[in-house]
């Protein structure tokens, strides 16, 4: 019978475990609903240190210090207090207590040092409950962020703070751990003021460990619901990212072969495996759009440096490049979800554009890369505004009047304006 | 007049020389009147360094920018494809462009649909003619003025040039003033992703305008510009401020050299 505690923290750690893995998966199938474009560059020694550079170096947080600094405590004692966990799964699955503890000085260096880290989690995560919810912080303040993606923000810190606590208490009430007087500088303050009779204290004890890794559970699951997927997927998304200057925006291969029949310059073996019929120009709906914008889509944590910076949003336009990376998140949650009702997609009548971002959003853009540039995590906007445009422009023909008056000098006489291409000399004289 | 020395680059086959570079003037450098002062001040300074450059003339077209970034690629793809047709007819191997937009999509997207060549921003160029010599650039006119540089889109941020067009400023004498959001932080003027030639949404106010203020607040007498588009938008955004303190001028750097060296 004394197996019962193992048994059930078995249970919930292979339950939780298979849980995280099948919506993960979810995710992957959700993002290869995208388009399976190739890329660009494929300089993998490149783009590993562009992972390393901006995802596990936070290269691009540093320049918004504050939350930068803030940022980096929390996520790297995220990393570090996290070699905790391997103690403690192994406690629970062996029934053992403290398992490394014979390592003695270095175990308490250890513990020691992540409860120091655990302390300056709980300040940090506090200043940002204070930046997002009592400072008016104008990038938190969008239309966009009130509702769920407020309380999702909320949700995430208290289970931040919450779990360091519990941390910090679990070991504040190891009665053991606290006469051995080593890697408690937190916690033995707290052991000194505990009004609980010794005795009880094992009690306690348990209640927090228990409640500790069943944070971290649903925490861990909690994400897949949550913007804060990126504390993963920030590492694929950097990793694929762009490599080229950002200013290079995508030659269609799909129009390439049209323009090349039109001009008689057609290969014989481009573009004839593709019937033209299926083709779509430009994106209409998340499956319009590449498995790369998707996974931005879900890597965002919705922090709002692109819209802050975004010249049309701050001179009062309705666009938003965070607008557009959450639009489409939601979007490929909800097209991922009728495939889980119906077995695949039913025609649900919505689309990316029109149901979630309008043409005016689209059309406010200047194409500046302000919003790329911004990103902390190599996050896109441009391209799916970009590749929305395309759709309205070449599909809907629905481009501003002045546009097509543009467009049409352009066909016409070469230029933007209506001068003739015989006088662009004419500078000259 | 102006005793431009230019020539088109079937004249020079004709007359049995190669030119060293192409001048890609741009659509803004050919039509717009405040660009083609752009223009001719570049083509002075050429002159004078004996720079033996071409034009295409009545064979340029639209390089395609912003029928691609208003989302029309066919448009975009057509002019690409019959511009390449055209700098690949006569074996041209390098660029010089005053436009950042024509300078990223020849140099960025041009490539893969057959047109590679070395394109310099005009910055860029007048910069490797100072390092090889060609020119030189004393203070001249603007020697201790507080000259400010607002970064193009698609110079800076789009491509990383964020030095040449400042060590221009600092060859004339002048003293540049950063602006508060320059660089990789550099503000848009307004007028990029086929903007310049629609109104805009509805706001509380024009991108110019808000970049207008912030050059107004900085105390610079000039603003440099690098781009056509930039010195349009940014011109307008200094008429509209309703400020009586309207006497920011604004130059193109390549007016800046000419001027400074009194060409």
């Amino acid at each position: 019978m004394s197996y019962i505690p193992n048994i059930i923290f078995l249970i919930l750690l292979i339950g939780s475990i298979g849980l995280f893995v099948s919506n993960l998966l979810k995710i992957r199938r959700n993002i290869n609903l995208g388009k399976g474009e190739t890329l660009e560059v494929n300089n993998s020694g490149k783009r590993f240190k562009n992972m390393m550079r901006v995802a596990f170096g936070q290269g691009k947080m540093i320049s918004r210090p504050v939350a930068g600094i803030l940022h980096f405590i929390v996520y790297i004692s995220f990393i570090i207090i996290n070699i905790e966990l391997v103690e403690i799964i192994i406690d629970g699955i062996f029934g053992t207590h403290r398992v490394f503890l014979p390592m003695g000085k270095l175990y308490g260096i250890l513990i020691g040092s992540f409860e120091i880290l655990a302390l300056l989690v709980i300040v940090s995560v506090s200043i940002f409950w204070v930046r997002r919810n009592v400072l008016k912080i104008k990038r938190f303040l969008e239309n966009k962020m009130m509702g769920w993606p407020k309380l999702d923000a909320n949700l995430i810190l208290y289970f931040e703070i919450i779990l360091m606590f519990l941390f910090l208490f679990m070991n504040a009430a190891d009665a053991p751990f606290q006469e051995m007087e080593i890697g408690n500088p937190i916690s033995g303050m707290i052991y000194n003021n505990l009004l609980v009779d010794i005795d009880n204290l094992h009690v306690l004890e348990r209640i927090f460990w228990w409640s500790h890794i069943i944070g971290i559970f649903i925490f861990m699951n909690y994400l897949f619901y949550s913007k804060h997927l990126h504390i993963f997927l920030a590492f694929p998304n950097t990793y694929y990212a762009k490599m080229e200057e950002k200013g290079k925006l995508n030659n269609m291969k799909s129009v390439l072969n049209e323009v090349k029949l039109m001009l008689g310059t057609q290969d014989n073996d481009s573009g004839l495996n593709e019937s033209s019929e299926n083709i779509v120009f430009g994106a209409s709906d998340v499956t319009d759009l590449s498995w790369l914008q998707l996974l931005n889509a879900y890597t965002c944590t919705e922090c709002g440096r692109c819209t802050e910076a975004c010249p049309a949003n701050m001179t009062g336009k309705k666009l938003s490049p965070r607008k557009i990376m959450m639009d489409t998140r939601d979007r490929i949650e909800e097209v991922g979800r009728n495939i889980d009702k119906n077995g695949s997609f039913i025609p649900d009548n919505k689309k990316l554009l029109g149901d979630y971002i309008s043409n005016e959003e689209l059309w406010a853009c200047t194409s500046c890369n302000a919003c790329v540039q911004e990103c902390p995590i190599d996050i896109d906007p441009l391209s799916i505004i970009m590749d929305l445009r395309r759709y309205l422009v070449m599909e809907n023909s629905s481009a501003p009047i002045q546009l097509n008056n543009m467009m049409n000098n352009i066909e016409n006489n070469g230029a933007p304006w209506p001068y003739s291409q015989m006088d662009r000399l004419n500078w000259k004289n | 007049m102006d005793n431009l020395n230019v020539k088109t680059f079937s004249e020079c086959i004709e007359q049995g020389v190669i030119p060293e570079i192409l001048f890609w003037v741009g659509c803004a450098g050919s039509f717009d009147e405040r660009a083609k002062k752009i223009t001719k001040a570049f083509v002075k300074i050429l002159n004078k360094a004996n720079i033996k450059f071409a034009v295409l003339g009545k064979e340029e077209s639209c390089s395609g920018d912003p029928a691609k970034r208003a989302g029309n690629e066919f448009l975009f793809q057509m002019q690409a494809m019959n511009n390449i047709e055209t700098l690949n007819s006569y074996s041209i191997k390098s660029i010089v462009t005053t436009c950042p937009h024509c300078f990223n999509t020849i140099k960025n997207e041009y490539p893969e649909l057959g047109g590679k060549y070395t394109v310099y921003h005009h910055s860029q160029f007048l910069n490797k003619l100072m390092k090889e010599g060609r020119i030189s650039v004393e203070g001249g006119n603007f020697k201790g003025k507080k000259i400010t540089f607002h970064d193009p889109c698609y110079l800076g941020r789009a491509n990383g040039v964020y030095e040449a067009p400042r060590n221009l400023i600092k060859k004339i004498d002048a003293e540049l003033i950063e602006l508060k959001r320059s660089r990789s932080k550099g503000l848009c003027c307004g007028a990029g992703g086929a903007q310049m030639f629609k109104e805009s949404e509805q706001g509380r106010k024009e991108i110019s305008s808000e970049r207008a203020e912030e050059i107004e607040e900085s105390e610079a007498e000039i603003v440099a510009a690098a781009c056509p588009f930039c010195n349009t938008m940014i011109s307008d955004g200094l008429k509209s401020d309703k400020k009586e303190k309207d006497n920011t001028k604004i130059y193109d750097i390549a007016e800046l050299i000419a001027n400074a060296n009194d060409l």
